[in-house]
């Protein structure tokens, strides 16, 4: 059998970032670095301003949002980078999700107290996170294109159905819990804006630990991966192995988002394992842009938001939404971060064209 | 206990054949466009709401249900004219987004239209009674006739695929569609039909099962997986490897359902078995579907 891998986008089958980013010696350049500080700094002043504004209810909106991005990036790792289109990421946020519950419920009783702290807790779930991807991708990774998303959809089914059976998780109707992580520090999870912080580090964290991934010379053999698996294999790489572990820091972070989630809500739900919730998981990566640094960001905001705007005027909002995805795929652009870099590109070249004119 | 398995064979033989109309449009779909349908647990959504409509405007379900099978196949048509035929040769991540876009808009115009809770089908009176089959053991007369429409549709469709020309020209599309084009079938209609009768199947097993089940908005989305699992077990494209896995899984998730429970009560009297047992019979299934996708890719019944 023919080793091709299946190309992200139709149009342009290396959709991944082909651009400065080789050349570019920093981690950032000069612009992008505005940017993400603009970014930064309009996420550390959200809470004062909904705060005073006195809308606090957006706090706990954001940091929704924040938890998406933290998992769509994760899945942009796989997707985007290795080119391996995962069907089943539901899996890892929901178990991330489920440990955190776990360490809830039997933190200070079965177990001791400690045990419940975000400081156990939250690295427990990213364990749990990366040992599933640990152990699906050792089978999954074995088979390729439509066969790959198809038994990746079959594992998350089986731990869908897992926990659906596990009557002390409370099968199907979920697991309530009891508080939010402790964080000590003089730090009170409780309070919405302190948690809105706290995964706003972990956010930007996670942004940065993946981008210095994507950079490495893992990032780069990932890619090359990606593009011609054949060719990476012949000049002696161990294919199957770079992808497992590319499989298990995606799965890791998935883990931390589902933890986060937890907590957010203070309820833990199968229904974060349905096969749905892959769906949504990759429709914000395709619409925010597969294969683009920011494209966990930008999907996420969009369809979240999208989702609070629409669904304050229709209860139809999954009508819109779904409209969106169908005509962002049959229009084949790479989402919003390629139509960014195509204005960018734009702006900059016309820039640069002006300097050549003097 | 004899009534007991064959109870449970019956509901075995029932949702293997129900499944395998789901399945049937699923496999060719994939087998000859190469495209992923995810969508098409929505045809089957569909196809249970239009007989609920024509129930309601005739008061005949055997009215009602072919005209539903009808309407869903034009609908299916129609689906195939404007959308689906631009995913053909896309990438399947795009097919998947696509199809998976087309679940949210079907569910929302769905509600719409019925609202969000259940709607129930009425069962035809005449087959509202049991039947007795041999002395002491009685079965539903309703299932049964599903039994038998499913095991008809089944001999028909492979009729149909085997000895008519319409089959002619789906067997050369799937085995090479570039061909079977020069040669001079229409490829393009072969498509539009093949979609238009996996619909038609699909609206079959709603229209079907809405008396014993109700019809409800996103009822498409639990059993599209399933038949998912059919597919890959019989090996994608294959009708006869559908038919065998559709029974198979059938029965692994009935017998499942109903023999674990009491087996793990009297292995394992400290976990609840009354909702674990049926999560170990759905687990057995998609474990199923890894192990073929390992070993034998290209399906356990498909010998090509």
């Amino acid at each position: 059998m023919m080793q091709t891998s299946e190309s992200l986008s139709d149009k342009a089958p290396s959709a991944a970032p082909k651009t400065p980013e080789f050349r570019a010696t920093g981690l950032l350049t000069g612009a992008q670095w505005t940017a993400a500080l603009i970014a930064i700094a309009a996420a550390i002043l959200f809470p004062v301003a909904a705060t005073a504004l006195d809308q606090s209810f957006y706090i706990g909106f954001a940091t929704r949002i924040m938890i998406y991005v933290i998992v769509v990036s994760s899945l942009n790792l796989l997707v985007g980078y290795a080119g391996l289109v995962s069907f089943g990421h539901a899996a890892y946020f929901g178990v991330g999700a489920y440990a955190v519950g776990a360490a809830t419920l039997l933190g200070g009783d079965v177990l001791p107290k400690w045990v419940a702290s975000a400081w156990v807790a939250w690295p427990f779930a990213m364990l749990v996170g990366a040992v599933l991807a640990a152990a699906v991708g050792a089978l999954a990774l074995r088979t390729r294109q439509v066969y790959f998303i198809m038994i990746t959809l079959a594992f998350s089914q089986m731990v869908y159905y897992l926990f659906i059976g596990m009557k002390s998780f409370g099968s199907d109707n979920g697991m309530s819990l009891a508080s939010r992580s402790g964080f000590g520090l003089g730090l009170d999870l409780a309070n919405d804006t302190t948690f809105y912080y706290v995964v706003f580090a972990l956010t930007a964290i996670t942004m940065f630990l993946l981008t210095l991934v994507v950079r490495s010379r893992f990032g780069v053999v990932m890619r090359g991966i990606s593009e011609n698996e054949s060719r990476m294999a012949a000049i002696g790489i161990p294919v199957y192995r770079y992808k497992l572990v590319c499989f298990i820091i995606a799965g890791a972070f998935a883990g931390l988002a589902g933890a986060l989630l937890a907590n957010q809500n203070a309820y833990v739900s199968p229904r974060v394992l349905d096969w749905t919730q892959s769906g949504i998981l990759l429709m914000m990566l395709i619409v925010g842009g597969v294969g683009y640094r920011c494209g966990g960001i930008y999907g996420a905001v969009l369809l979240l938001v999208l989702e609070e705007v629409i669904s304050s005027h229709t209860e139809y909002w999954q009508f819109f939404v779904g409209l969106g995805l169908i005509s962002v795929v049959l229009l084949g652009n790479n989402g919003i971060a390629s139509l960014i870099e195509k204005f960018t590109a734009l702006f900059s070249r016309k820039k640069a064209g002006a300097a050549e004119d003097r | 206990m004899s009534t007991f398995v064959i109870e449970q064979t019956l509901n075995g033989l029932q949702l293997g054949l129900m499944l395998f109309l789901l399945a049937a449009g699923l496999t060719l779909v994939f087998g000859i466009m190469d495209l992923i349908n995810l969508a098409h647990g929505s045809l089957y959504m569909l196809g249970g709401f239009l007989t609920v409509v024509f129930m309601k405007l005739t008061g005949n379900f055997a009215l009602a249900l072919p005209l539903g099978i009808i309407g869903t196949g034009i609908i299916g048509a129609l689906l195939e004219m404007s959308l689906l035929r631009r995913l053909y040769g896309r990438s399947h991540l795009s097919q998947v987004l696509a199809t998976f876009g087309l679940i949210l808009v079907s569910n929302d115009v769905i509600r719409f239209f019925f609202g969000p809770s259940a709607v129930m089908l009425e069962m035809p009176a005449a087959l509202s009674q049991p039947l007795t089959l041999a002395n002491g053991f009685s079965y539903s007369s309703y299932r049964l006739v599903v039994i038998a429409a499913g095991i008809i549709t089944a001999i028909l469709l492979s009729l149909l695929i085997n000895r008519t020309r319409f089959g002619m020209w789906i067997r050369a599309g799937a085995s090479d569609r570039e061909t079977a084009q020069a040669m001079g079938v229409n490829i393009k209609l072969v498509f539009t039909l093949v979609f238009a009768l996996g619909a038609m199947l699909c609206a079959l097993a709603g229209g079907l099962l809405g008396p014993l089940f109700s019809v409800q908005m996103g009822m498409g989305e639990s059993i599209i997986i399933l038949a998912f699992v059919v597919v890959v077990i019989g090996g994608m494209g294959s009708i006869k490897g559908a038919f065998l896995g559709a029974i198979a899984i059938g029965f692994l998730d009935t017998f499942g359902r109903s023999v674990l429970p009491s087996v793990m009560r009297t292995h394992f009297p400290s976990l609840s078995a009354d909702t674990m047992a049926p999560a170990i019979a759905a687990m057995l299934t998609y474990a199923l579907m890894i192990a073929v996708l390992i070993w034998r890719p290209q399906g356990l019944f498909k010998t090509a």
